[in-house]
C-alpha cells in the first residue's frame, strides 16, 4: 500500500498540539496524496446531468469552474438555509465547546485540526457568516466571518470529502448539531459545481443505467448468483435456483451490489439464498432494483433520491406484499430516514408479515420494508431454524456496529441476538467504541477508494485498536457487522492494524451454521474452507 | 484567536460606563440602555427564533442513541430513541434540564500508539453549574423588579444563602456567587488551556465569558464590599417597570456599569452563539421521533426528479435479459 508501518503511521499525531497559524491563515489547503480521492471523470457527471461535467482533477491549479461560481455556492446556501432547518439552526447555534473535538475518527487518526467536526463546520460557518448574518458582515473576519475565494472552496472541497458522514459527533453535541446533515449540505453546494469524486460519480452513472454501483448487467447478475449456487451446491449438497424479477413474488428482496461482487460480501449472498431457499420463501431478486445502497446520497439529495427511487416502482412492477433489505448502513438510513419521505405513501404494497412466523413487522408499516437482521432474528426467536453452532467453533466472534444503523435508526440487539444463536464465542468491545458510541470504518460516505488508503487507515484507527484489544485479550479473530461499506472496508483495515482478524456478514454466519433440509455432511465452511474439525491432518 | 478583543471590548464597555456616568450621563446608563436593550432583546430573540422556524424540516433525522422500537421483543430506549410524542418531550426534558448529551461526553487520548477513550465530565459540570447558577441569580434579581417580593424568590434567596455565612460582616454569602464565578473560570480556563478549544475560540466566544465575569463581579462588589444603597436601585428599577423611570440620586458608577453590562449582554443576545438557548429547542437532530418506517414524514417542498424507469432499463438491455433467460415486459 506504500503506507509506513502501523507503529510509525499515527506516531506523528498529538492532539494536544495545535498548528502556530490560526485556521483561517493555512491556506491553500495542500492536497497530501492518500488524503483525497481523484476528482470526477466528465463522462460521468455528463450522464447524470450534474452540472459543470468536465474531467476534474483535482490538483490542477485551474478547476475550470463556471464564471459565476461563487453566485451558484452563496445563492446555493441561501436556498439550503430556507429549506433545511437542520442547515439553518446549526450555521447559528454552535457554541465551539469542544465536545465533538476528540470524537472524530479523523481527528484522533490524522490529529489534523480541521478534522474536529467543530472546526470541519467553521469551515462553511465562516463563509455563512460573511453573507448572511450581520455580525458576520459588521466584523469580518474578528465576527468568525471570511470571503469565499478559490483557496476556501478548495479548502472546503478537500475536508468535507474527508467526513465520512457517521454522526458520531452529533452524538456528544450538546445541541445536536449534525456533521452529517453539514457535510450533506457542503457536497450538495459542491456538485453545484461539478466538484465530485471518481469513486462517487462513477458508481452514481453505473447505478442510473444499470440500476447498482458497480454497472452489473441483468444476465451477469444472473450469473453471479448463479455461480454462488454452485459453489452452495458443492458445500451443502443442495441446488438453489434463485428468483429473478420474477412477478407476483411475496417479497422482494434488495441489497447492495457489494455483495454480489467482493469477498466477504459474496459468502454474505451466499447465506441470504441458504437462508431463503431454506425458509421456502416466495420471494425475487431484481436485476433493477439490484441496489440497496446509495453513492447518491454523497452527492445530493436529490440525487439519492433519483437513484433510489426504482426500488418501490420495482416492487410495484413486480406485485410484491413488502420489500426486505440486506445488510448495509447508508442503505438502510436512506430507506429509514428519507425513502418515505421521497417516495411515499406506499399504498401499493402490504403491511409487512413475515409469511415463517405470522409476527407483524408494525414498526415498518408505513415504509413497508423490513431488515434481514430483524427477520432472521424474529425467526430464530419461533425456533424455525436449527443450527450446529460447532460449525462456527473457530470463530471467535466480535460485531462492529455501522454508523448508519446505529445513529441513524437504532437496530443494536438483532444483530448481537442472531450472533449469539449461531456463534459460541462472542465478545465486545469496550462500551466507548461500540453501539451509538461505536467508531467508523473509516470509509464511509463514498471514502472507500484504493487513492485515500492513507487517510481511512488513519480515520480506521480508534475501529482497529478496539478491536486489537479485543483480539489481544479474548483471541477475537473475526469482525462481524451488517453494512457492505464495512465489508469492503474492514479486511484492509484489519490486515494493516490487527493482522489475523477476518471480517463477515451475520448472514453469512447464519448460512454455515444452519442445518438444511436434505443437505449432505458438510465439510466446508461458506469460503470453502475445512470446518472445525474438518481438517485434513 | 481574539481574547485580548474581548477583554478589551469588555474593558472599554467599562470604562465607557464609568466616564458616562462620572459626566452625569445617569438617565442614558439608568433608563434609556435598558430599555433600548430589552427591546432588542425581546424582538431580536423572537425574530431569530421565527427565521429559524420557517426553515421547514424536510426530514425526519433524529440522531438515534439507543436501541430502537420495534415490533420484536428487543427493550426499547425510550429516551435516548423515542418513538413517540412523550418520548421526546422526555428527550427534550432531560437535553435541556440535564445537559443529557454533554453527560455524555468523552476524552480519547493516544499513549504509545494506542487509543484511550474514558469518561470526562468536567464539561458537563462546568456548564450546568454555570447554567443553574445564572438561572437562581436571574431568579434572585426578579426582586428588584416587584414591588413585594414573591415567596419564589425569597425560597431561591434563602436556598441560596442557606450556608449562613457572612465575610467580613457583609450580608449572607449566596452559593451561587462563588459557583458561577469558579463555573466561568473553568469555562474560561479550557478556551485557554486546552490547546484544541483555544485553536476553535473566536472573540464572540471570549466576549460573553467577559462580560458575564464583569458583571458578577461588579455585582459581588456591590452586595459584600460597598454599599451600595439598595432603597435608591430599587426605587430605578420599579420605575423602570412601571414606565415612569427616575433617576435616584445616591446611585454610583458601580451599579450603572453593572446594569450597562446587563444590557449590553441582553442587546448582544439575539446577534450571539447564546441563542443557543432558543436553538437547542429547535434542533431536529434531537426533537423528532425515530419512528420514520411507521409514520411517513412530508417535505414541503419535495419535486418530482427525473429518475430511470424500468422501461428504459429494459429497452437497454432486453436481448442480453431474453439470452439469460430473465423474464421480460415486452418481448
Amino acid at each position: 500500500m506504500g503506507l509506513p508501518r502501523p507503529e510509525e503511521l499515527i506516531s506523528d499525531v498529538n492532539l494536544k498540539k495545535m498548528p502556530s497559524k490560526a485556521w483561517m491563515d493555512t491556506l491553500p489547503v495542500e492536497f497530501k496524496p492518500g488524503f483525497y480521492c481523484y476528482g470526477a471523470k466528465g463522462k460521468n457527471l455528463e450522464y447524470v446531468g450534474f452540472p459543470n461535467a468536465r474531467d476534474f482533477h483535482v490538483t490542477d491549479p485551474d478547476w475550470k469552474l463556471p464564471e459565476d461560481w461563487k453566485k451558484t455556492v452563496i445563492e446555493g446556501i441561501k436556498q439550503r438555509i430556507e429549506r433545511f432547518r437542520t442547515f439553518h439552526v446549526f450555521m447559528d447555534i454552535c457554541v465551539r465547546c469542544g465536545a465533538c473535538a476528540d470524537k472524530c475518527h479523523f481527528f484522533i487518526g490524522t490529529g489534523d485540526p480541521k478534522n474536529m467536526p467543530v472546526l470541519r463546520a467553521e469551515l462553511l460557518r465562516s463563509v455563512y457568516r460573511k453573507y448572511f448574518t450581520s455580525s458576520g458582515k459588521i466584523f469580518g473576519r474578528n465576527g468568525g466571518a471570511r470571503d469565499l475565494d478559490l483557496d476556501v472552496l478548495k479548502e472546503l472541497w478537500y475536508y468535507f470529502y474527508q467526513c465520512t458522514e457517521c454522526r458520531r459527533c452529533s452524538l456528544f453535541c450538546p445541541y445536536g448539531i449534525d456533521t452529517a446533515e453539514i457535510t450533506i449540505i457542503a457536497r450538495e453546494l459542491l456538485n453545484l459545481l461539478g466538484l465530485n469524486t471518481d469513486w462517487i460519480s462513477g458508481p452514481v452513472a453505473n447505478c442510473y443505467r444499470t440500476g447498482n454501483h458497480l454497472g452489473i448487467e441483468p444476465h451477469t447478475m444472473k450469473s453471479t448468483l448463479e455461480f454462488m449456487c454452485n459453489d452452495i451446491e458443492d458445500i451443502t449438497g443442495i441446488r438453489i435456483e434463485p428468483p429473478i424479477n420474477k412477478k407476483g413474488a411475496e417479497i422482494l428482496f434488495v441489497t447492495p451490489s457489494g455483495d454480489l461482487f467482493a469477498d466477504p460480501g459474496i459468502y454474505n449472498c451466499m447465506g441470504y439464498l441458504m437462508l431463503f431457499h431454506e425458509l421456502g420463501l416466495d420471494y425475487t431478486w431484481s436485476t433493477f432494483a439490484s441496489e440497496g445502497g446509495n453513492f447518491g446520497f454523497f452527492t445530493s439529495l436529490e440525487m439519492a433520491k433519483r437513484l433510489h427511487s426504482k426500488i418501490y416502482e420495482e416492487a410495484k412492477r413486480l406485485g410484491v406484499k413488502w420489500i426486505l433489505g440486506g445488510e448495509c448502513g447508508h442503505m438502510w438510513r436512506v430507506w429509514h430516514q428519507y425513502h418515505n419521505t421521497w417516495f411515499g405513501p406506499v399504498d401499493f404494497l402490504e403491511e409487512p408479515v413475515s409469511p415463517i412466523t405470522g409476527t407483524k413487522f408494525e414498526h415498518a408499516k408505513s415504509n413497508k420494508i423490513v431488515h434481514i437482521s430483524e427477520f432472521t432474528a424474529d425467526l430464530i426467536k419461533h425456533g424455525i431454524l436449527k443450527f450446529d453452532k460447532s460449525r462456527n467453533d473457530n470463530l471467535i466472534v466480535t460485531f462492529h456496529d455501522s454508523c448508519n444503523v446505529s445513529r441513524g435508526m437504532g437496530m443494536f440487539e438483532e444483530p448481537r441476538y442472531i450472533i449469539k444463536n449461531v456463534c459460541n464465542h462472542f465478545y465486545e468491545m469496550p462500551d466507548e467504541t461500540i453501539r451509538e458510541q461505536t467508531f467508523c470504518c473509516g470509509s464511509g460516505s463514498g471514502l472507500n477508494a484504493g487513492e485515500i488508503m492513507e487517510q481511512r487507515m488513519r480515520g480506521g484507527f480508534p475501529r482497529a485498536n478496539a478491536v486489537r484489544y479485543v483480539h489481544e485479550k479474548f483471541g477475537v479473530n473475526l469482525l462481524a457487522n451488517i453494512c457492505a461499506i464495512d465489508r469492503a472496508a474492514l479486511p484492509p483495515l484489519m490486515n494493516y492494524w490487527v493482522p489475523g482478524v477476518r471480517v463477515s456478514g451475520v448472514t453469512e454466519l447464519v448460512a454455515n451454521a444452519m442445518i438444511m433440509k436434505g443437505e449432505k455432511e458438510r465439510e466446508m465452511n461458506l469460503r470453502m474452507e475445512p470446518l472445525p474439525g474438518k481438517e485434513v491432518e | 484567536m481574539g481574547i485580548g478583543l474581548a477583554l478589551i471590548s469588555v474593558l472599554g464597555l467599562i470604562l465607557f460606563a464609568y466616564v458616562g456616568t462620572t459626566i452625569g450621563l445617569n438617565a442614558l446608563f439608568g433608563v434609556v440602555f435598558p430599555y433600548a436593550a430589552f427591546i432588542i432583546f425581546v424582538i431580536g430573540f423572537i425574530y431569530r427564533v421565527v427565521k429559524w422556524g420557517k426553515s421547514p424540516v424536510p426530514f425526519r433525522i433524529p440522531t438515534t442513541a439507543g436501541q430502537h422500537y420495534s415490533s420484536l421483543w428487543f427493550k426499547q430506549n425510550k429516551i435516548d430513541n423515542p418513538s413517540t410524542a412523550w418520548g421526546v418531550a422526555l428527550r427534550m426534558f432531560f437535553e435541556i434540564f440535564t445537559f443529557r448529551s454533554l453527560f455524555r461526553n468523552t476524552k480519547a487520548e493516544i499513549l504509545q500508539g494506542r487509543l484511550y477513550v474514558g469518561s470526562s465530565k468536567w464539561l458537563w459540570l462546568g456548564a450546568l453549574a454555570f447554567h443553574y447558577s445564572f438561572l437562581i441569580i436571574f431568579i434572585r434579581h426578579l426582586r428588584f423588579f416587584t414591588p413585594e417580593t414573591p415567596w419564589v424568590i425569597s425560597i431561591a434567596e434563602s436556598l441560596d444563602s442557606f450556608l449562613q455565612v457572612h465575610i467580613l460582616g457583609s450580608p449572607l454569602l449566596y452559593i451561587t456567587n462563588i459557583s458561577i464565578a469558579v463555573a466561568l473560570l473553568y469555562l474560561l480556563g479550557r478556551r485557554i488551556l486546552d490547546p484544541k478549544i483555544k485553536y476553535i475560540s473566536l472573540p464572540s466566544d471570549y466576549f460573553p465569558l467577559f462580560l458575564i465575569l464583569g458583571i458578577i463581579s461588579t455585582g459581588v462588589l456591590m452586595r459584600y464590599f460597598f454599599k451600595v444603597d439598595v432603597t435608591a436601585i430599587k426605587e430605578l428599577t420599579l420605575g423602570l417597570v412601571y414606565f415612569k423611570p427616575v433617576v435616584p440620586e445616591g446611585v454610583g458608577s458601580l451599579f450603572y456599569i453593572h446594569l450597562f453590562l446587563v444590557s449590553i449582554l441582553f442587546a448582544y443576545f439575539p446577534f450571539s452563539k447564546l441563542m443557543h438557548m432558543g436553538g437547542v429547542f429547535l434542533s431536529p437532530t434531537r426533537n423528532l421521533a425515530n419512528n420514520n418506517r411507521m409514520e411517513r414524514h412530508i417535505n414541503p417542498w419535495d419535486y418530482p426528479v427525473k429518475h430511470r424507469h424500468y422501461e428504459e432499463y429494459e429497452d437497454e438491455f432486453r436481448e442480453k435479459m431474453k439470452k439469460a433467460g430473465i423474464p421480460v415486459e415486452k418481448e
